[in-house]
């Protein structure tokens, strides 16, 4: 391999070729004027309303997977975070933790990924960082994202705020990211075309809280853990029970396939483009029918509602009326035997 | 899996339900031997819907759950060789042996890749020639031929550098070792469906006479289960223990010869500890002489050493049907899915973790109450 074809320790050292690196690839990608400005810090502007702030770090094997990539992850993860709060993003930061010896391609596709994805969802990366690790001291590229975001005094969203009463309402097909990778991982092939569902949510957010925003209690992304893992939490966090029905639950036939051949629970696989809206009841129906005109939201349902009772539990309700406890994902996920 | 959604479905499931409450007449206890079938029993909530005299108890079929620390302790050793790689299922990975598990030891460096099948442990072998690839070679007579099948192209391919650990189990053994122990107070057997659809139903009719109980091979959908139910309590009340196959879609009376042939080409029977239950004559399988240079425990120099049981652990009562998890004193406090002690409690599929994840039940009868999270 040529040496200008991979990445070497000298690209983080804060020389001459970190500096080839930043004009000669990120902005090449990247156009907003600060990070152009190449100073120690970016300055946002004045904004009212609430500030809010979110961080994730992205380290998913394999990098690039049906439907994404690390990079657009990175981007719609951290847009979602902020938009589960009811905030609107208005900044990214980008750092990188590269391994020696990491591609130099494969850097480009994952920049340009990033700098399409903050494009299309209107949010820049405004500032960053690069960092080369040697060789065996990081598994090929990690990723952080910092968003910035402002929300509005109109609502007060959490995770907190679920009442009995409520609707519970998913904003689309369940388990399709967490299936991907996992297939990926087991280098399988899943029919169906099912690819990650990894999309920025804010827009679609952002027109639920034009509408009326006190009908909107919780909205949370159900990524790692899966929905079940996230009901839990939300059960716990608002001191209320959830019921939710396996029948109405949106599930892609070729995901329960899969997740019965691997033997997973699509319930607590990662979704990457996917809410859960918790609202008052008599919205629900508004709610529904508002997110479904969203292109990330065609496949939303309603599937359950929130209880009062001592609060913590979150109870299925299976296809042939039995009642089962969903837990929390307790470790990995990880296939059965047979 | 179009095919399972009517299995799934109320129209069919109620009218079964309906009919096992009314033909429910006594208290019975009903064993259901496989691990997937616990699991599908909790996942579909099947035992909300059943009466209140029918009990359901969990046999020793959780493949991951009988490996005895002895066996675990041995894939820990043969990991800690710097050339080796451990493929191995999934849910293995954190079963604790003696000095804990292969996930202990892949945090303290050693190579743990997980598999689907063993297959992919033999391709690993191809990619990586420099590596001695060990595959913990456990389960039933389910992954058994597949085992057998691979150990045969590893040998016709010639390739060195793949071993297994030989750990399998035989099902028939197990039940009969379990049956003949008078304290076991059980009135019929679901019996398994895969394993049966590689060992026929028939291999279960010596059971039914011999021990006059009631046996109903079953599919995993929870309307062959409650099929399955159904037909146990039927041949209770009229006295009648049989063997009925009601999972005819994948089960035949003699099983799949071919599988059978396989494991009988490479494996032969042994002596096989069994995690609770002890040490069953005959009920493992062991790699015949021309294929013993597969045999990871010999080629690494690992003998198998004996282990104690982790103090106050009852997996073995529970795997026997004489208690349920919360009569363990270690549930819920001492062993959880996230810091198992006893076996039952680590695979998804072990009576203890599924009792714990779907019952709602989070505390010991016995012992001291659960820490709350």
């Amino acid at each position: 391999m040529k040496a200008d074809s991979i990445i070497s320790l000298d690209h983080g050292s804060g020389g001459l070729a970190s500096q080839n690196l930043i004009s000669g690839l990120f902005l090449k990608y990247f156009t907003c004027p600060q990070l152009r400005d190449l100073e120690d810090c970016a300055m946002l502007g004045e904004y009212a309303g609430r500030i809010a702030i979110s961080t994730d770090s992205y380290v998913v094997d394999p990098l690039f997977f049906p439907g994404g990539d690390i990079g657009k992850l990175a981007v719609h993860g951290t847009i979602n975070d902020l938009a589960m709060r009811g905030a609107i993003p208005i900044a990214l930061s980008l750092a990188l933790i590269i391994e020696e010896g990491f591609p130099f391609s494969d850097l480009e596709r994952i920049i340009a990924s990033v700098a399409r994805c903050s494009e299309e969802a209107g949010v820049a990366i405004v500032t960053g960082d690069t960092k080369v690790v040697p060789r065996g001291k990081a598994d090929k590229i990690f990723i952080n994202t910092t968003g910035i975001g402002i929300a509005s005094h109109r609502h007060d969203i959490s995770g907190k705020k679920a009442r009995p009463r409520d609707a519970v309402i998913v904003s689309g097909t369940l388990a399709d990211h967490g299936i991907t990778i996992m297939s990926s991982q087991a280098g399988m092939a899943i029919g169906g075309n099912i690819q990650s569902d990894t999309q920025p949510l804010h827009r679609m957010v952002g027109a639920l809280l034009e509408e009326d925003p006190g009908m909107i209690h919780v909205l949370r992304d159900p990524t790692r853990g899966g929905l079940a893992t996230t009901l839990c939490e939300i059960a716990q966090a608002s001191g209320v029970d959830i019921t939710i029905e396996e029948e109405r639950l949106p599930i892609r036939p070729a995901v329960n396939v899969a997740c019965e051949m691997i033997g997973l629970d699509p319930l607590y696989l990662a979704n990457e483009g996917k809410c859960i809206i918790i609202c008052a009841q008599e919205a629900a129906e508004a709610v529904l029918q508002l997110v479904r005109r969203m292109p990330e939201g065609r496949d939303a349902a309603l599937i359950g509602r929130i209880e009062g009772g001592c609060g913590g539990r979150v109870c299925l309700t299976t296809r042939i009326g039995g009642t089962r406890l969903l837990e929390p994902l307790t470790g990995q996920p990880l296939p059965r035997i047979c | 899996m179009k095919c399972a959604d009517g299995f799934r479905s109320r129209e069919i499931t109620a009218p079964l339900v309906a009919e096992i409450k009314r033909s429910l007449v006594r208290p019975l206890r009903i064993m259901e031997v496989c691990g997937t079938h616990t699991m599908s029993i909790f996942r579909h909530g099947i035992r909300s819907l059943l009466p209140e005299g029918l009990t359901l108890l969990s046999g020793p079929g959780c493949p991951v759950c009988v490996t005895p620390a002895s066996h675990i302790d041995a894939f820990v050793a043969a990991a800690r060789f710097p050339q080796v790689t451990i493929a191995t299922f999934g849910d293995l990975i954190r079963v604790p042996g003696s000095e804990g598990s292969l996930a202990n030891a892949r945090a303290a460096g050693a190579r743990v890749e997980i598999v689907y099948s063993p297959m992919d442990a033999l391709t690993l072998a191809e990619q990586e020639p420099e590596r001695l690839i060990v595959f913990p070679a456990i389960g039933f007579e389910t992954t058994a031929p597949t085992i057998a099948a691979t150990i045969l192209q590893a040998a016709r391919l010639g390739i060195a550098n793949f071993l297994i650990i030989a750990a399998n189990k035989t099902m028939p053994q197990a039940l009969e070792a379990l049956l003949a122990d008078p304290e076991l107070a059980v009135d019929g057997l679901l019996c398994p469906g895969h394993v049966s659809a590689v060992i026929g139903a028939e291999a279960y009719r010596p059971l039914a006479e011999k021990y006059h109980l009631g046996c109903a091979v079953a599919g995993f959908e929870p309307a062959d289960i409650l099929a399955g139910l159904l037909s146990l309590i039927r041949q209770s009340n009229a006295n009648r223990p049989t063997v009925d196959n009601g999972y005819t879609r994948a089960v035949s009376a003699s099983g799949n010869t071919k599988a059978q042939g396989l494991i009988n080409e490479v494996f032969a029977p042994a002596d096989s500890e069994w995690r609770g239950l002890g040490t069953i004559g005959g009920s493992g399988l062991v790699l015949r002489a021309p294929y013993q240079r597969f045999d990871g425990l010999r080629h690494l120099g690992i003998s198998l050493q004996a282990t104690k049981e982790p103090k106050g652990c009852r997996c073995g009562d529970i795997l026997k049907g004489r208690l349920l998890p919360p009569d363990c004193p270690l549930y819920g406090a001492a062993c959880t899915p996230l810091q198992p002690v006893g076996p039952c409690m680590v695979s998804a599929e072990g009576t203890c973790a599924a009792y714990y994840r779907y019952s709602g039940q989070k505390e010991s009868r016995r012992g001291i109450p659960a820490a709350r999270a």
